[in-house]
């Protein structure tokens, strides 16, 4: 059940010919087979790259990953952008082997719902008053039910390889896509049962079609129990349904317009998409029957017949005809995914991601129509996007506010620093703390993607000591090696340490003003240490200096 | 007139000022707490069934139509029952807390309040409710935010407040509002180190005119004046006792912040868990420990600030109600109008406020909800004139209304 396991279907025969360039490396096959390559990606001609290659090698790194990590930008340039980033679109060849070794140990990743289950029962839920009253000792609670064993194990496993992903994986734009998918698709982690549905719905309904096609996403979405629990649908049934066995045994049952609403409004038409109320009520009488299988102890998806409301149904204006079953919910996610309204709203929330908070409508159209034209296929579309204009635009450069997910991540990146499990759940938390837990976003929008969103007080404060404690090395199990990121820097001399830091963490990018700032700060004795003697400074505060760059306004932008 | 983001953005010598003078500082923002009024905003995100919340016992379409959720009738001397208001109107019997307040006539109800705008969908109502702009997305600022704006300037960072992770959109805008999850770690936490804050302080002082350094300048003189109150350190006051939980967490801290005269205006909360699609339950269950809550956190508040509730107003909002019929699985469905609550300042409470359209199936809005009798601009625009003495236009833009005042200040 390791990486084998997440293969979805093949989608073209790209990745073998990457293979075979990767494989002698060297990025000219791929680039071939990746048909005309736009000359605004084309690779840096023959004799060295041009600053404006870099520029854009470094723009593609951070839109398309969590961030550059020392030595990126010449590992893009010697096998070439468009290379590079066709790798991105097709890993399936890339070698993660390192990752999935640091994941090795979070065995609840691997886990099917079934076992987790098994594994992780639910604690008695007599058991606060048992210990109030005296029934069961603290003790003998810890050792029934020891922290490793409770369900809150497997979200947190989760968490934390969602980091260590994040931070080691070599197939960046996919995480940056499950992410992405995830929270497209949002479920709330805290809710109910979901705590043992939401690593599989990860594994088995995002995942595999992080990179593939918009409509399976939908279908695998559709069915998958995360979803029919987080938005009630396993409950929805047709009206005056008597409950047949189970604790609800004879009670009436009826129509639940929740998920019908939501896959209208926030997975597919978008809220404008021209739907009524009307729509919504159709749309989930078509969902009725999709359910869950003994939620507590099975939990597969079900299609129950007997919930199913079977007469016809209209969908923005398709007949659904009496009698479909099970394929209803099937022909409802044929219209609503073919709807044109479906592909100008997934093309603007992917313009958004890549380019910008105000997505250009130009691209966006091109996109929808790539969307139309493919039947929503999302390489296609994000190719669309990586050789567009708009994205390399002046004005989109650096312009996009890091998440506060993202923001962590990088600046672990940056400082070329290594994580496993148990660093990854304090950096999980780390994230929580300025702004987003992981897995955590309760409403079914998720995570906003606008700046506006992430900017605030609390949260810049939060971005800051976050910061100070990451260079310091308060983060247990986060391997720092500062030392390594000023190599060859004099450390005497504090201009020499900070133009290294600012070159590999912000590629010197950094404003006139924080540079001056930086350079004014290397005054305090507080930064620069002195010697004994006070003949001059000895050596520099690196983890402080590197700090104030992670922390200044130019390390929050991508 | 520059607004007082662009002020700070310029990045002009006052801040400077401000940075070597705290204590100016705190003269300032006193002189502009003198005048002294605070609006309390309390959003029940999720669309509160208003219908549970204050419950139309008396209305004989309430019977029926929610055999598994639907509260019992207030019975006298029963405290486990809907608590009578008027006897059409009930609370349910979770909200007990907030009886005092009622009967003190410092707690009003405005019912059957909502948008007049259709939707169901949660986002673009928040957003309208938020914006003060029903059916039109693209209002930049939020209507608090512009309430802020229209009153004297005041030079205090805490003019407007939201406790929690990220900034409402209804406090986005040019006012500068602080968000935070606590006043304890609202601070750059190096130690005894001080050139760590220093030096972070100084990279966003720059004079980059954007949203990231604008903040950053802001949040710095809001760290410091905070430093100079120690507003952490202020304990709940006339033994009030706020429940665990999100919304008694923010109520407690902005208790703290008006009694350490940080200058305060406009104070958001949010409280989540109110979407009960399923299993909502009646007297007992999920609602009513979600109202447990809410009644005990408001309640803790008034008690706290006392004598100062005087000058406070809370103000509690949810972007639409509920379905008047029960669903299929024991809960509600988005339905349209809902209840408010008004509570504080010179609010005429122990009234049920608002036309109530009724409850008959020809009565219900689309043969299912709640009709909206009161525009919430009705009610917030009512608030912000006579509370804040903000004048409505700008709050409420292209907003005429034929609806008759609902007259809750004296």
């Amino acid at each position: 059940m390791k990486g084998g396991a997440r293969c979805g279907a093949a989608r073209s025969v790209l990745p073998v010919l990457i293979a075979l360039g990767a494989l002698a490396g060297c990025g000219a096959t791929a680039a071939g087979a990746a048909g005309p390559a736009e000359p605004i990606t084309g690779a840096p001609p023959a004799g060295g790259a041009q600053p404006t290659d870099d520029r854009r090698i470094l723009h593609a790194l951070s839109r398309l990953t969590y961030g550059a990590r020392p030595g990126d930008v010449e590992r893009v340039r010697a096998i070439g952008l468009s290379a590079w980033i066709d790798r991105q679109l097709g890993p399936r060849t890339i070698d993660d082997s390192a990752t999935d070794r640091a994941l090795a140990e979070l065995t609840t990743l691997r886990m099917p719902i079934l076992e987790l289950l098994r594994e992780y029962p639910r604690p008695d839920p007599k058991l606060r008053e048992k210990i109030a009253s005296g029934a069961m000792t603290r003790q003998e609670m810890q050792e029934r039910y020891p922290m490793e064993k409770r369900p809150i194990r497997i979200a947190a496993e989760l968490q934390a390889a969602k980091v260590v992903r994040a931070v080691t994986s070599e197939r960046q734009l996919e995480e940056v896509m499950v992410d992405f998918w995830f929270n497209h698709f949002n479920v709330f982690a805290g809710k109910g049962d979901l705590r043992w549905y939401v690593s599989a719905y990860e594994r088995e309904a995002i995942r595999p079609h992080a990179l593939g096609t918009f409509p399976d996403l939908v279908r695998a979405t559709a069915r998958h129990p995360a979803m029919l629990f987080y938005l009630d649908n396993w409950l929805s049934a047709r009206p005056d349904f008597i409950v047949p066995a189970g604790p609800n045994r004879g009670r009436k049952a009826g129509l639940n317009e929740n998920y019908a609403r939501e896959l209208m409004e926030l997975h597919t038409l978008g809220v404008d998409g021209g739907y009524t109320q009307k729509d919504v009520t159709e749309v989930a009488r078509a969902f009725t029957g999709w359910t869950i299988d003994r939620p507590q102890t099975s939990g597969r998806f079900v299609f129950r017949s007997a919930m199913h409301d079977a007469a016809e149904k209209v969908v923005v204006g398709h007949r659904i005809p009496a009698g479909g079953g099970q394929a209803d919910g099937e022909r409802v996610i044929e219209i609503l995914t073919r709807h044109p309204s479906t592909a100008r709203f997934v093309a603007t929330k992917l313009v958004r991601r890549f380019v910008s908070d105000t997505p250009p409508p130009a691209l966006v159209a091109r996109v929808a129509s790539t969307y139309t034209s493919t039947a929503g296929d999302i390489p296609a579309m994000l190719r669309v996007i990586f050789e567009s204009r708009e994205f390399y635009g002046e004005d989109v450069y650096r312009a996009k506010i890091k998440k506060p997910f993202e923001f962590v991540v990088s600046a672990v990146r940056a400082l070329g620093a290594s994580t496993d499990a148990q660093g990854g759940m304090a950096l999980a938390r780390a994230s929580a703390e300025i702004g987003e837990p992981l897995y955590l976003a309760q409403p079914p929008t998720g995570y906003a993607d606008r700046g506006e969103t992430w900017v605030n007080a609390g949260a810049l404060l939060a971005r800051m000591n976050f910061a100070l404690g990451l260079a310091s090395g308060r983060y247990p199990h986060v391997s720092v090696e500062l030392s390594a990121l000023v190599a060859g820097a004099d450390p005497g001399s504090p201009s020499a340490v900070l133009d290294r830091l600012l070159a590999a963490l912000v590629a010197d990018q950094a404003g006139p003003a924080t540079r001056a700032v930086l350079t004014a700060q290397l005054g305090d004795p507080q930064i620069t240490r002195l010697t004994t003697d006070d003949r001059g400074p000895a050596n520099t505060d690196v983890a402080k200096l590197a700090a104030l760059v992670i922390g200044s306004p130019e390390f929050q932008r991508r | 007139m520059p607004t007082r983001r662009t002020f700070l953005k310029a990045g002009g010598c006052a801040l400077v000022a401000y940075a070597a003078a705290p204590r100016f500082l705190l003269r300032t923002a006193r002189a502009a707490e003198a005048n002294g009024k605070v609006l309390v905003a309390v959003f029940q995100r999720g669309a509160v069934d208003g219908l549970s919340m204050v419950i139309p016992h008396g209305d004989a379409g309430y019977t029926g139509v929610r055999p598994s959720i639907g509260l019992l009738p207030p019975r006298r001397g029963e405290s486990d029952r809907a608590i009578d208001l008027d006897g059409l109107f009930a609370f349910h019997p979770a909200l007990a807390p907030l009886v005092p307040l009622w009967e003190n006539r410092a707690l009003a109800v405005v019912h059957a309040c909502g948008s007049p705008d259709t939707t169901r969908s949660h986002f673009d109502a928040q957003d309208y409710m938020e914006t003060g702009t029903p059916g039109i997305k693209s209002t930049p600022d939020g209507w608090l935010a512009r309430a802020v704006k229209t009153r004297p300037a005041s030079r205090t960072p805490f003019r407007a407040v939201a406790m929690g992770p990220a900034l409402p959109r209804t406090l986005q805008g040019d006012v500068g509002a602080i968000s935070m999850q606590s006043i304890e770690r609202f601070d750059v936490r190096a130690g005894t180190d001080a050139s760590a804050r220093q030096g972070f302080e100084s990279l966003y002082e720059q004079g980059v005119r954007d949203l990231l350094h604008g903040t950053g300048r802001e949040t710095f003189e809001a760290v410091k004046m905070l430093r100079g109150v120690n507003a952490a350190r202020i304990a709940p006051a006339n033994g009030a006792d706020y429940p665990r939980g999100q919304l008694g967490e923010a109520l407690r801290q902005i208790a703290q912040l008006i009694k350490a005269n940080v200058g305060l205006e406009v104070a958001f909360a949010d409280m989540q868990g109110w979407d009960t699609h399923v299993g909502q339950g009646a007297e007992r269950g999920q609602l009513a420990l979600r109202f447990r809550e809410f009644g005990a956190a408001l309640a803790a508040f008034a008690q706290d600030l006392g004598g100062k509730m005087a000058d406070v107003v809370v103000l509690t909002m949810s972007e639409f109600g509920r379905t008047v019929a029960e669903n299929g699985n024991r809960g509600t469905d988005h339905g349209h109008a809902t209840a408010m609550l008004v509570l504080g300042g010179g609010v005429r409470g122990g009234r049920v406020y608002g036309r109530w359209p009724g409850l008959a199936g020809h009565q219900l809005f689309e043969g299912r909800d709640l009709a909206v009798t009161t525009d919430f601009r009705t009610l917030f625009a009512e608030v912000a004139t006579r509370h804040l003495g903000a004048p409505a236009a700008p709050l409420f833009p292209g907003f005429t209304t034929r609806e008759p005042p609902l007259a809750l200040f004296a």
